[in-house]
């Protein structure tokens, strides 16, 4: 983006310099249809025996947590120039890994943690591996992750003995469930895995590294920067946050279900990063766009549930909606905003299209 | 050359970008059946004129004529179908296509059933053979072929339509000196033929081989149109950088004046490396303080030879020794390590990262080479930022503007400021002056040789062998993958004296003679 032109320009103009902008305005709107429909839906009321804050918005928030797990980590790979396909498949590993292990342990907090580490670190071990893929052995991206994305289900259906499996841990179900000064644990831990995600890529090179590149890799290489190193990291960063996601999405019920856990979750995350204004050609992210875009998804998932969309229509009207915004986002449509043909905006020729992807 | 109508005439062309006024009341004109050159430096405007032309960019104020008639160009198809075809300085073709599909794209034979490919591929033919290209294989694919090639194949394409004016942007910057003959003797065909032909170049020989006319900008603005016959060189040279060329002049006596003290032991030397297909096995030595050029023909196996010694390709014999230790360096991060730096000839593709900004470019190599979890501070970055940018003179002075925005020269001043900002020792240059205007590449000269004086060792690779005699202490000649000589500079070296050894080797070659003591088979 360039900075420079922003000088100059109105406060508004410069809010709608972020192309996650029309994310929230779409979520605003959601929001405001709803409304219409019942207007008690934005009302929040405190549960008076625990305190906890209830409403369709803490039902947001709370659906949100596992979509902005994987969005924040395939925001990085994308940014690579890379995709991670089979963040639904690690995500189902990781539950299946958590509820057979909570299964023959006691139902304490030791064994809720074993239970989170174990789970963690094996989507981390299966990212490590599509970044090997990747990197070492030099597959395209979505090869890569597409062979993980059949074999993750796979590999979870061998360890619950392809059943689905449920299991009683309090401590576990809490992370889930559990409220902390009001709000839902589940969101608290998703906002701040993608602020210390946000605060370690911005703080240290790591960001400028994984947008070079992405970029350009040729160019990137000649100047020393280690791509290798960068996408096992990246790849075994979007394994682990799949990971939390997918304890995120079974905590919830305790229990896992090897065909549905984490199914088209990729997709979701996808969308989330593209709405927030990270081109899948690579280059330049956002992750605050990627957690704009995953409040969006959650919202749309929860507005065609409200509104009472037919089950058959609501893939459709999600399509819709996701249409419009990349419209909104495309060069075409804002520079006409601007006033200024897309001609004259410079070498636009070469510019990477968020939208042609 | 008076014809009284010009075919393209623009008065009083002004465009604005964000903070700058890129061309300021421009007048140009191009009359058909001539050969127009625009001159002046980087970020003189020419680009931006080019543009304005081809429709890529909209005039905020001004005319253009075409023939009598004002025409409004809104894209580039309105500058295409007015006649105007334009040929980029890098070649803007498909490499994985095939020359034919290259030359005939969106003017394919077409059929009721579809594209009759071997008619489109005999058009093709014919298309080529109308530039001396009949040799080529319509079906081998463009990736076959070296840039000069694509660049001839690249204006066979312009051709295919009814082209009434033909733009060439910086044709010659990748070529060696028979390939800009052979695409000499192709513009003056075509200009005989009586296509207008606007054409752009560094290389002063070339503009006054091929131009009959010529148009100055300076700063935006415009200084003047002049008969190439009525304008010398040095007042060529003042109008563009509207000073003296005294400054060009001295780098001859810092050359010659620097003193040539015992070089003691190498910093790097390199015995038998190669690479099968790029380079046979070679010796190479650098001493501290030293310009080593490197000399020969494009294709010759300089940049190979560049790039086996900053481990950009892996070398596949041969041991290394950097500071008398051996090392193995197999990728760009061990030769940063061992203060090793390499700027590639590839600008665009291998060099600039476009869509950063200057001061990410900047800093890029050195932030790489301390690993991405120790960041330079705000602190370290704007000290390097600032360093350079006042040292080389990159203009404008903006680290936050995105690099793609600065004009070749400026972008080939911030990458020779990432590698000087990883301080190192050796210092390789493939082509830094290419396709850059007079004033940063005299610019880039001197730096070159202060480095040499503060220590650096520098590898210097140009296609202009003046500039390599010019800066170089000590001369390799490469030629076919093959180092064929290697010799001191000194009164009895020019331009010409490499030349012959090139051409000497080849002769020897046929006559079965020896080549003295260069003992290469």
């Amino acid at each position: 983006m360039n900075h420079d032109s922003s000088k100059g320009m109105g406060v508004l103009k410069r809010i709608f310099h972020h192309q996650y902008i029309w994310g929230v305005v779409a979520i605003l709107l959601l929001l405001f249809i709803n409304m219409i429909k019942d207007p008690s839906y934005l009302s929040i009321t405190v549960n008076e025996t625990n305190g906890n804050l209830v409403g369709n918005l803490i039902d947001i928030l709370r659906a949100a947590a596992p979509v902005m797990m994987i969005a924040v980590g395939m925001c990085l790979v994308i940014a690579t120039s890379g995709i991670d396909l089979s963040v639904g498949s690690l995500m189902v590993v990781a539950g299946a890994v958590s509820m057979e292990f909570l299964k023959g342990a006691s139902d304490n907090l030791g064994a809720a943690l074993a239970a989170l580490g174990l789970a963690l670190a094996i989507a981390a071990v299966l990212g490590a591996v599509n970044g090997l893929l990747v990197s070492v052995v030099g597959l395209q991206p979505f090869i890569s992750t597409l062979v993980m994305m059949l074999a993750g289900r796979g590999i979870a259906k061998v360890i619950t003995g392809g059943q689905n499996t449920a299991s009683t841990n309090g401590s576990f179900r809490w992370i889930a469930n559990g409220y902390v000064v009001g709000l839902p644990v589940v969101f608290l831990i998703a906002l701040l895995v993608v602020i210390a995600v946000g605060l370690l890529v911005r703080r240290s090179a790591l960001g400028l590294m994984i947008e070079a590149i992405g970029m350009d890799p040729k160019a990137a290489r000649l100047a020393g920067v280690n791509r290798r190193g960068l996408q096992v990291l990246v790849y075994t960063l979007s394994g682990l946050l799949a990971g939390i996601a997918g304890v995120f999405a079974t905590a919830s019920v305790m229990t896992v279900d090897v065909s549905r856990t984490g199914d088209q979750m990729e997709m979701d995350a996808i969308l989330a990063v593209v709405i927030g204004g990270t081109s899948l050609a690579g280059g330049k992210f956002n992750i605050t766009g990627a957690f704009v875009g995953s409040l969006l998804i959650a919202t749309l998932d929860k507005t065609v549930v409200f509104l009472g969309v037919s089950s058959s229509a609501t893939p459709a009207f999600k399509a819709l909606v996701i249409v419009v915004l990349c419209l909104l986002q495309s060069d075409r449509i804002r520079s006409l905003f601007k006033g200024r043909s897309p001609a004259a905006a410079a070498p636009s020729v070469e510019e990477k299209e968020v939208v042609a992807a | 050359m008076t014809q009284a109508h010009p075919i393209i005439e623009m008065k009083g062309i002004s465009i604005t970008f964000p903070g700058v006024k890129a061309l300021d009341q421009v007048d140009f004109r191009l009359f058909p059946g001539e050969v127009h050159t625009l001159m002046g430096e980087n970020g003189a405007g020419k680009s931006t004129l080019i543009k304005a032309l081809t429709g890529v960019y909209r005039i905020d104020e001004g005319h253009i004529f075409m023939g009598s008639q004002e025409i409004r160009l809104g894209g580039t198809s309105d500058a295409q179908n007015a006649g105007i075809s334009t040929v980029y300085q890098e070649v803007n073709l498909c490499t994985n296509l095939t020359i034919g599909e290259n030359v005939m794209l969106g003017h394919e034979v077409r059929t009721p059933l579809g594209i009759n490919w071997r008619a489109t591929h005999k058009a093709a033919s014919h298309n080529l053979a109308k530039l001396g290209l009949g040799h080529l294989n319509p079906r081998a694919p463009l990736s076959s072929l070296s840039i000069a090639l694509q660049q001839l194949v690249a204006i066979s394409r312009s051709m295919v339509t009814e082209t009434k004016v033909l733009i060439l942007d910086e044709p010659t910057s990748s070529l060696d000196a028979v390939e800009v003959e052979q695409l000499f003797s192709v513009i003056r065909k075509l200009r005989d033929e009586g296509v207008a032909i606007l054409f752009v170049s560094h290389f002063l020989d070339q503009v006054y081989a091929i131009s009959d006319r010529m148009t100055v900008l300076r700063n935006g603005t415009f200084v003047g149109e002049y008969l190439t016959e009525e304008l010398n060189r040095t007042d060529l040279i003042a109008k563009m950088i509207g000073k003296d060329i005294a400054a060009l002049r001295s780098l001859d006596s810092q050359s010659a004046s620097r003193q040539r003290e015992d070089r003691g032991e190498p910093i790097y030397s390199a015995q038998g490396i190669s690479k099968k297909g790029a380079i046979d096995e070679v010796d190479i030595t650098l001493h501290k303080g030293e310009v080593v050029g490197f000399a020969g023909l494009l294709g010759s196996g300089r940049t190979e030879l560049a790039r086996l010694i900053y481990g950009a390709d892996k070398p596949e014999t041969g041991s290394v020794h950097v500071h008398g230790e051996k090392q193995d360096i197999s990728s760009p991060a061990a030769a940063l390590t061992q203060r090793i730096a390499f700027s590639s000839e590839n600008r665009r593709d291998e060099g600039i990262i476009r869509d950063l900004s200057v001061r990410e470019n900047l800093i890029l190599a050195v932030q790489a080479k301390r690993g991405w979890a120790k960041p330079l501070s705000k602190k370290e970055s704007d000290e390097i930022v600032e360093k350079y940018i006042n040292q080389l003179n990159v203009r404008p002075a903006d680290p936050d503007r995105a690099i793609k925005n600065l004009s070749g020269g400026n972008q080939q001043k911030v990458l020779l400021g990432r590698w000087l900002a990883t301080q190192p020792d050796i210092l390789i240059l493939d082509e830094p002056t290419r396709g850059i205007d007079v004033g940063a590449k005299a610019e880039i000269q001197e730096r070159v040789l202060e480095l040499a004086q503060e220590g650096v060792s520098v590898v210097f690779i140009s296609s202009e062998l003046e500039e390599v005699v010019r800066l170089s202490d000590r001369i390799v000649v490469l030629k076919d993958h093959k180092k064929i000589a290697e010799f001191e500079n000194g009164p009895q070296v020019t331009a010409e004296s490499i030349v012959t050894t090139i051409a000497q080797d080849g002769l020897d070659d046929q006559s079965g003679e020896t080549t003295g003591e260069e003992a290469e088979r």
